[in-house]
């Protein structure tokens, strides 16, 4: 490992102004930035500690929102009464995410900004070419061993998975990053890879994220994140749903819903095309499965990953028909 | 040499042989205190960083090191263009080494990820930092990374892998039904959760290496031959060491570059191999391949077994992952036929990993054997019941002790095997399907001779002295209890000191060999120990038996006694002090009277010329197994999870019930995670193994085992070793994945042929 400067910001203002020299990078809980800098893909100069900042650890919940800051704990938020209770499916995300030694260790902020599992991201003394990494370079995962790469929203630039779970249930409930001076979806949040996959989400020079929001409804109460995989903890979905439901005072009629899909695409994935097409209608097995499939329009398979394209809609259905009383 | 404090509570029956004493060295693992050899203390080390290839085939033309060298602590780079003077070394049997070079770091790169290069620095990290500075310029080769390879052929015969007996062709032809199924196992990895690496420090010629090793004699002979030194200035300490599953049984090349360093820079130099260069630093299970066909009558009596089967090996040395290990001696069969293949590609030479050869051996003729039970319409437990092998018919000896049936039909008991559906797809509970399998599995009985030393201590301590390991498998605590009970002291009284190739030889710690071969040398040296104080307290003038008219001596719960009721009582200590003795070394080994020669006892500890084979001797000898799987299949996901298993073993008698039932279950839980989740994941553009990391490749989690029940139907088997036991480390996981695919089947009408069973095999 090579040498590098360790600072430990006092207040936000301080990490963030420090945060703008060269070389230099936001430190939390460390879980993804040491293992890259491990790997070689990480080269920082300056490491700018926020972990001790105060007060950025916050998690309250009001009739309108829960409002979390970027410094608490997945664990801490994973176990709070209130997440609990008015999103089981961002608790559950976060339960179903790493090890728990992990998940005491790393924080909501460094969640969201945690980078993709692409081997050759990850090998740069084999792998020169990445687009990811090297702008320009190539990808060198395409005609590779993708298993694990996404099927939605690739380019030709890029296929890597955006490997997070508490993302995809926050785009689900239309949650919010804070960004200090300006507030983002968390969907608008993160960027597709087009033909710049280096560029991963809008988080601009001198910014940072100071915490999340997510806004109370009837469906993020009564929503489930159901992750699928081949072994039982501890790894990144194969395919993963967050969804929720609210229905009409029939009980049986849909009057809103928010699908998102993890583990297949670039990014966290919005599937409107689903929730549209179950509006209005009365939920049955049938317009589940009918509306799912909607989900993987446009999915392109390369080679090994193309068993996602079919699972993925199982595991929206099944989450839905759980949500929905059908399971 | 580390000196171990046994437990001082649990009942005095769990200090004798059969008890279920806890582990002697739980507790200073637990704590963080057991030394491990990374860890030890090394005033003035430098630290070697290993640079990898990252092209599958070529020649280095040149090496950049300009770069590196002028690194902040760079104290040397080590490339294929030094020469460290290294000469080969002899090969396990002990024939004797060629007369040429040894290169640790070739010129000529055979995979991806062999070691090329060594960056030696002040500090580990200032080495990693400066070792992906040393840059190559390769003309490179073409490649053949995998068997998959359109290129890589049909590879080689192995010529003493081959066997028939009767006609299996002709019986086949001729059988009334016939079943052909091809099963595939990808390359395996050890993961040990302690990763390779070691210390080494010379003193003139004098060299000592802190290596976790399974066999510190055979090691030290290796070191000593490459480095061309004596081999008693070799000396190997290893204590603790966290996992070998067969990877550290012989020193490697790594382990030849931190000692050519050492020499090189005159201090000495730690060697920690990284997670990602553990995975080709030394080979993994094989890829295997093999095709087999049973021929039976209606009625379900087998006619026929024909096996081909092939493994990848290196493009530098043929070792064969032996398809055919398990396939001759499960089952009654008249006519026979195997043959096994290496085709070499280019990786790593594959090595031993838990239960060689058997492992996907058995894989092979399980699934087989459920594919014809279903092509009857039998159950699969009476076909195998019904195919019961009464005697070997590969070598035609007798069993030793067999007792497979035994454990397959207590096995179905505990299982509740009679409430099985027979139909595929005919269990379920909710969204799950439920399925069950068997799958049977054996292991050879390996003898080997060790020695060992019995120390008695003034204070009454009874001193176990072994050159032999304990990786986590019970050496020490099963050596406790075996001088315990031979003494007759009780276990307390006794320490046990392993793990330093200067101590008594002794057989390697692998192929389930070391506990029957080194508790037969303590119990001899033990008793000869009891013997030899019993016979000086009658005949020395000072001892309180002098002149007591006794001609035996009672030794029992650490104190000496008459047989009368009334005779005089002492503690060893006692008898120690009245006889004047500070201490009192008895040494023994089990070697033949023709191998007794100082030469031929080296040769014997460090090489395996005196290892005896399961049917050399007037019986055939093996561990057996039988494994009963529940799993659940989610089939909208294609996930498999295992519910249950039941486990029933002839394992002969046990030293240390608790002991063997975690070696059983560490066993079960590597199958678990061969039958569903491990694979090395290899790019064929480059042959790089991509998943090289614990995060990527994936071993089982507490959440992927459920219950395992093991169940002991074993019976002491005095032909097997000295107390009675048959090797019980090995054979855990022979069999496991088979009981899996088939419950997998079972469960849903789907057939997988190669593992793992992911979940896209299934959806
Ligand atoms: C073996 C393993 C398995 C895992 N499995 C899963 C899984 O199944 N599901 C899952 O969702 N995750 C998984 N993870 C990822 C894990 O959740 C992340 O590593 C963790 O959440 C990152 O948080 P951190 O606080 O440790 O971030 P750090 O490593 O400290 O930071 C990560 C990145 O974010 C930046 N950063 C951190 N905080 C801020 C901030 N407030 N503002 C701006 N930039 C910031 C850092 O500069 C860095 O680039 C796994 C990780 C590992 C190592
Ligand atoms: S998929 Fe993306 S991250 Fe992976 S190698 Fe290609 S460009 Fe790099």
């Amino acid at each position: 490992m090579r040498d590098f400067s360790y600072t430990r910001a006092s207040s936000t203002e301080d990490a963030r102004k420090a945060a703008l020299e060269a070389g230099a990078m936001i430190l939390a809980g460390g879980t993804t930035l040491l293992d890259l800098a491990k790997c070689g893909v990480a080269e920082p100069d300056q490491l700018i500690d926020i972990s001790h900042i105060r007060g950025l650890d916050g998690i309250a919940v009001d009739d309108r929102a829960a409002t979390i800051g970027a410094l608490a704990k997945m664990s801490a938020v994973a176990d709070h009464p209130e997440i609990l209770s008015a999103f089981p499916a961002v608790s559950q995300s976060l339960s179903l995410a790493a090890s728990q030694q992990l998940r005491n260790m790393a924080t909501i902020g460094g969640n969201l900004l945690q980078r993709t599992r692409c081997p050759y991201f990850r090998d740069p003394s084999t792998f020169p070419a990445c687009n990811k990494r090297e702008p320009g370079s190539g990808c060198s995962a395409i005609g590779g061993v993708t298993r694990n790469h996404a099927v939605l929203g690739t380019s030709e630039y890029c296929i890597a998975t955006y490997p997070g779970d508490l993302a995809v249930a926050l785009v689900a409930f239309d949650a919010e990053v804070n960004l200090g001076t300006r507030t983002v979806s968390v969907e608008d949040f993160f960027l597709a890879p087009g033909d710049t996959p280096e560029k991963e989400t809008v988080i601009a020079p001198g910014e940072m994220i100071m915490g999340i929001s997510i806004p109370v409804s009837p469906a993020a109460r009564h929503s489930t994140y159901l992750k699928v995989r081949d072994r039982q903890s501890y790894e990144f979905a194969a395919a993963s749903a967050a969804v929720g439901l609210e229905f009409e005072t029939d009980g049986k009629t849909v009057r809103g819903v928010r699908v998102a899909l993890g583990g297949v695409a670039t990014r966290p994935w919005r599937a409107r095309a689903v929730e549209q097409a179950l509006v209005g209608k009365v939920l049955t097995e049938e317009a589940i499965a009918s509306a799912a499939a909607l989900a993987m329009e446009g999915a392109v398979a390369h080679g090994a990953n193309r068993y996602k394209i079919e699972l993925a809609p199982r595991v929206i259905a099944r989450a839905l028909q759980t949500v929905g009383g059908l399971a | 040499m580390t000196i171990m404090e046994p437990r001082k509570h649990g009942s005095a029956a769990d200090g004798m042989v059969g008890g279920r004493m806890s582990r002697f060295e739980g507790e200073l693992k637990i704590t963080g205190s057991a030394t491990y050899a990374l860890e030890y203390p090394m005033e003035d080390a430098a630290h070697a960083v290993l640079v990898q290839s990252t092209i599958a085939a070529g020649r280095i033309v040149s090496v950049d090191t300009s770069k590196a060298l002028a690194m902040p602590g760079v104290l040397a780079v080590l490339t294929p263009e030094d020469d460290l003077g290294l000469r080969a070394c002899g090969d396990w049997m002990g024939s004797a080494a060629k007369d040429e070079p040894y290169y640790p770091l070739p010129k000529v790169v055979q995979f991806n990820g062999q070691s090329i290069a060594a960056v030696i620095a002040e500090s580990r990290e200032q080495a990693s930092e400066a070792a992906k500075l040393v840059t190559f310029t390769y003309e490179e080769t073409p490649s053949v990374t995998s068997f998959h390879d359109p290129n890589a052929g049909e590879g080689k015969l192995m010529p003493n892998l081959v066997v028939n007996w009767g006609d299996a062709e002709a019986a086949l032809a001729a059988a009334a039904v016939r079943i052909e199924a091809t099963y595939e196992t990808p390359r395996e990895y050890h993961v040990a959760m302690e990763p390779h690496g070691l210390v080494a420090k010379w003193d003139g010629d004098e060299l000592t290496i802190w290596e976790p090793s399974q066999w510190s004699h055979g090691m030290a002979r290796m070191y000593a031959e490459w480095f061309s030194v004596p081999y008693e200035n070799v000396r190997i300490v290893s204590p603790f060491i966290g996992g070998g599953f067969g990877s550290k049984g012989q020193p490697l090349a790594y382990g030849a570059v931190a000692v050519a360093a050492a020499k090189r820079l005159g201090r000495p130099v730690k060697l920690a191999v990284t997670r990602p260069q553990n995975f080709t630093s030394y080979g993994g299970r094989a890829a295997t391949r093999q095709t087999i066909s049973l021929g039976a009558t209606k009625d379900g009596i087998l006619q026929s077994i024909v096996h081909r089967g092939m493994s990848e090996t290196s493009i530098y040395m043929d070792y064969p992952e032996q398809t055919g290990a398990a396939t001759p001696v499960l089952y009654k069969v008249e006519n026979f036929s195997s043959e096994h293949r290496v085709v070499p590609v280019n990786t790593v030479t594959p090595g031993a990993l838990r239960g060689p050869g058997k492992n996907p051996s058995s894989y092979g003729i399980e699934c087989a054997m459920e594919e014809l039970a279903y092509a009857l319409g039998m159950d699969p437990l009476e076909l195998r019941l019904k195919n019961y092998a009464d005697h070997d018919y590969q070598s035609g000896k007798p069993w030793s002790t067999r007792q497979l049936r035994e454990a397959l039909t207590e096995g179905a008991k505990a299982f509740g095997w009679d409430r099985r559906s027979h139909e595929p797809r005919s269990m379920r509970d909710g969204n799950q399907l439920v399925g069950w399998g068997i799958g049977c599995g054996t292991f050879p009985v390996i003898r080997a001779p060790s020695e060992a030393m019995i120390r008695v201590l003034a204070d009454g301590t009874v001193e176990v002295v072994s050159g032999s390991i304990d990786m986590g498998q019970g050496t020490y605590t099963i050596l406790a209890q075996t001088a315990a009970e031979a003494m007759g002291v009780p276990v307390s009284q006794v320490v046990v000191r392993l793990g330093d190739s200067r101590l008594p030889g002794s057989a390697i710690a692998g192929g389930s060999m070391l506990a029957g071969s080194i508790t037969g040398a303590v119990h001899k040296a033990a008793i000869a120990a009891r013997d030899e104080i019993v016979g000086l307290a009658l005949n020395t003038p000072n001892s309180p038996f002098a002149g007591s008219g006794a001609n035996t001596l009672v030794v029992a719960d650490g104190e000496i006694s008459t047989t009368l009721a009334d005779g005089p009582k002492v503690t060893i200590a006692e008898m120690m002090k009245a006889l004047g003795r500070e201490h009192l070394e008895i040494r023994r080994n089990t070697l033949s009277d023709d191998a007794q020669e100082a030469a031929e006892q080296r040769r014997a500890w460090t090489t395996m010329a005196r290892v005896m084979g399961p049917t050399m001797g007037e019986f055939s000898m093996h561990s057996w197994c039988a494994h009963f799987a529940e799993v659940r299949v989610d089939e909208a996901f294609g996930t498999v999870r295992v519910s249950r298993m039941v486990s029933a073993f002839d394992c002969g008698r046990l030293y240390n019930p608790k002991l063997v039932e975690s070696q059983w279950r560490g066993g079960i839980i590597m199958g678990i995670g061969q039958a569903l989740l491990e694979e090395g994941l290899v790019d064929p553009r480059n042959g790089r193994t991509i998943n090289n990391n614990v995060g990527d490749y994936l071993v089982p989690t507490n959440s992927d085992i459920p219950d395992l029940q093991v169940i002991s139907v074993g019976v002491p088997d005095l032909n097997a070793s000295a107390l009675g036991g048959k090797g019980v480390g090995e054979v855990g996981i022979v069999g496991v994945a088979p009981s899996i695919a088939n419950a997998v089947f079972h469960a849903t009408g789907k057939r997988v042929r190669d593992l793992p069973i992911t979940l896209e095999k299934l959806i």
